[in-house]
């Protein structure tokens, strides 16, 4: 079952289309990116930027209609799951590759204790029987630190604070040991405290479990922290994808300068924060040319007129920008 | 008014406050119990300023925010506005004085009204305030729009038709149309997209300069508190427990909390990230009903002693205008780390202020 390239997952020209009454949103527009298996991958964009429709596009979770998966290749431990019929898709959602979302208020079933919510996966994807579920519900509450696990483990979603929420989210996502994560913006309703807890508690798992874990986030720090290599999305298309260090070190697109350089640097003193002009585009309304051209200082003629190449910079790190060499090189000489 | 957290650095404007908070409480009686929101704050907000708020969620800092303007009615205390006492002024007054007084919220979605234009919305306060009418109130309303970055053409538009940061945009200019001195940004940024956040920041800073304007911001960002504020306060459960210069809060915190909360911030750099040792607190944020006895913090503290438990800390100049309320340090010892395990040398002062006070 594993794919010859070390990849569980690659992600080849991918589209994912919706149709408004504004016309078709291009919410991901032929992208392509490979996960190594063990390791964590950062998907890093701003509001439709396309990420969290790519990570519905894994798991097949896209409304139909609207939406639609018009084109590409989702290959996880060499099957396509784009190729697989539904009933397929089902048994590998939550079992092999697990979710964890944003809000756990609104994922968890207000109505169920903890208990129940957690045997129903195991009891579905791995047969386990009432008491087998029970027991291992308890064993992943204590794994991901629920203190008293036996008691609280009858307790409802509402008696848990919103960092025990995610810690029992985390805990229902691995629960049947799935070889993927997806973890869309698991931290960004948090506080910085209880973020730290989780982030350092997925790390942790991660280590014993052997998962590889998909993180989507808006925070280069989370990115920095958490992840071995980095996608930055803009309206529906990959800007650049390296090594995270790279990314950091080097980074070869106009658009991911500008994010970088944007975050308030806490080590030096006040002064203007460099700012990305504009708004992120209507992903219904693209203008040929690049999309980031109207918010870019390095805008030229070109970058209005024709859509940029996707270059290769290194072997492993790659900028849509016609003017990535360039900017690759400045990164480098400072 | 006893000795209080007053003013830091040069760069600030000597002379009178610009607000003083008194021992601001606000109290919510709910059937389980009292939430303590705002607990017994006092500080200082000097003309020019801008004072960064920060703490976690539940911790009372909107609410104290709130509170300043009224939107919220304290429990007891006193806010000072131009020798005024804002906390007892009646209806007519307190619209008077709303007036140099406005506040900008975090939800730019959620605080325009959908079915008024642009134009109604930051014109209303024009009208209200009866400061212009007619071809002189649009005059001033697509001044006001210019002012906060958006075309003047905008006027008739309706919120839903902007952007994130365009709304916030919005709710800026309207906060301005009353020429306040002072405005309470309550997470003006959290709402919005990295790229745009850079944006209203700026904007803030170049409005404050523009205006003399006085800030308090409050957030959960530290990294962006660090970077607009010029002093920061710390609050946990209702208490203020720390305040300085923005820069010594940042890079010379004393409270064990405010040590915590400054390890947890992820910083976009993966050499420092992965060398970076955090201090993980356990647990949660206890309920703020019903808090902690003692020092609050002390259920989550990794150097709580016993006394912990049962003193309440007060504010104390631990170095000179560095606030902090902890029993164990003291201006002699000021460093926790180094000070000997079950000692606490701030007890005496704290008793010693909690008389004087």
């Amino acid at each position: 079952m594993t794919s010859s390239n070390g990849h569980l997952l690659d992600v080849k020209d991918l589209r994912t289309y919706f149709e408004t009454e504004d016309g078709v949103v291009k919410a991901v527009d032929g992208i392509s990116f490979s996960l190594v298996r063990g390791e964590t991958l950062g998907i890093v964009g701003e509001s439709g930027s396309g990420k969290s429709v790519t990570n519905l596009s894994i798991i097949r979770l896209i409304p139909d209609p609207p939406g639609k998966i018009v084109s590409g290749e989702i290959v996880f431990n060499g099957q396509d799951i784009l190729l697989l019929p539904t009933e397929e898709v089902r048994k590998i959602r939550g079992r092999r590759i697990a979710m964890i979302f944003q809000d756990p208020m609104t994922s968890l079933n207000p109505f169920l204790k903890i208990s129940r919510q957690l045997m129903e996966m195991t009891q579905l994807h791995l047969g386990h029987s009432k008491g087998q579920a029970y027991e291992h519900a308890i064993k992943m509450l204590e794994m991901v630190g629920i203190p008293d696990a036996r008691t609280r483990v009858d307790n409802y979603p509402h008696e848990f604070s919103g960092g025990m929420r995610q810690r029992v989210m985390i805990a229902m996502a691995l629960s049947c040991e799935p070889e993927l994560l997806i973890a869309d913006e698991p931290t960004t309703a948090l506080d910085v405290t209880i973020q730290a807890q989780i982030l350092e508690l997925i790390k942790k798992l991660k280590q014993e479990t052997g998962t590889s874990v998909i993180l989507i986030t808006h925070d280069l720090g989370v990115v920095a922290g958490m992840t071995d290599h980095v996608i930055v999305m803009y309206a529906g298309k990959v800007f650049e994808q390296a090594r995270t260090t790279e990314l950091f070190a080097r980074p070869g697109n106009p658009y991911t300068k500008g994010l970088l350089r944007s975050v308030p640097d806490p080590t030096s003193e006040q002064g203007n924060l460099y700012q990305i002009p504009g708004s992120p585009p209507d992903v219904a309304h693209l203008k040929p040319g690049c999309p980031f051209a109207p918010r870019c200082d390095r805008v030229q003629e070109i970058c209005r007129r024709e859509f940029p190449p996707f270059v290769a910079l290194t072997a492993d790190h790659h900028s849509l920008c016609h003017f990535a060499d360039e900017e690759f090189a400045e990164s480098r000489s400072q | 008014m006893s000795a209080l957290p007053s003013q830091v650095g040069q760069s600030l404007n000597d002379g009178e406050p610009l607000l003083s908070v008194r021992d601001l409480k606000v109290h919510f009686n709910l059937r389980k119990g009292v939430v303590k929101a705002v607990d017994g704050v006092s500080l200082d907000i000097l003309p020019g300023e801008t004072l960064g708020l920060v703490g976690e969620s539940g911790c009372g800092k909107s609410t104290f925010g709130r509170a300043l303007l009224r939107l919220t009615q304290p429990t007891s205390g006193h806010v000072l506005f131009r020798g005024q006492d804002l906390a007892k002024l009646s209806g007519k007054q307190l619209r008077e004085q709303r007036r140099h007084l406005q506040i900008i919220f975090q939800d730019p979605y959620a605080s325009l009204n959908p079915r008024m234009t642009v134009g109604q919305i930051v014109g209303e306060p024009l009208d209200t305030f009866r400061l212009a009418r007619g071809a002189e109130a649009e005059r001033r309303v697509q001044e006001l729009l210019e002012t906060v970055g958006l075309s003047k053409r905008y006027i008739k538009r309706y919120p839903h038709e902007f952007s994130g940061g365009q709304r916030q945009r919005i709710g800026i200019a309207r906060a301005l149309a009353v020429d306040p001195d002072f405005i309470v940004a309550d997470e003006p940024i959290s709402a919005l997209d990295v790229s745009i956040q850079a944006q209203i920041l700026n904007l803030l800073e170049r409005l404050q300069r523009e205006k003399n304007l006085t800030y308090l911001f409050i957030s959960h960002d530290l990294r962006a508190i660090r970077h607009v504020s010029d002093r920061t306060a710390v609050m946990y459960l209702g208490k203020l427990v720390e305040l300085a210069a923005a820069k010594t809060i940042y890079d010379e915190p004393l409270m064990p909390y405010t040590k915590a909360l400054i390890s947890a911030v992820p910083v976009p750099d993966p050499k420092v990230e992965a060398v970076r040792q955090r201090i993980m607190l356990e647990g949660d944020v206890p309920s703020p009903v019903n808090p902690p006895s003692g020092c609050r913090f002390h259920t989550r503290c990794p150097f709580a002693i016993e006394a912990c438990r049962e003193v309440e800390p007060r504010l104390i100049e631990i170095k000179p205008a560095h606030f902090a309320a902890c029993i164990r340090i003291s201006p002699s010892e000021p460093h926790i780390e180094k000070v000997a395990p079950g000692r606490a040398p701030g007890l005496e002062l704290n008793k010693t202020a909690a008389q004087s006070q």
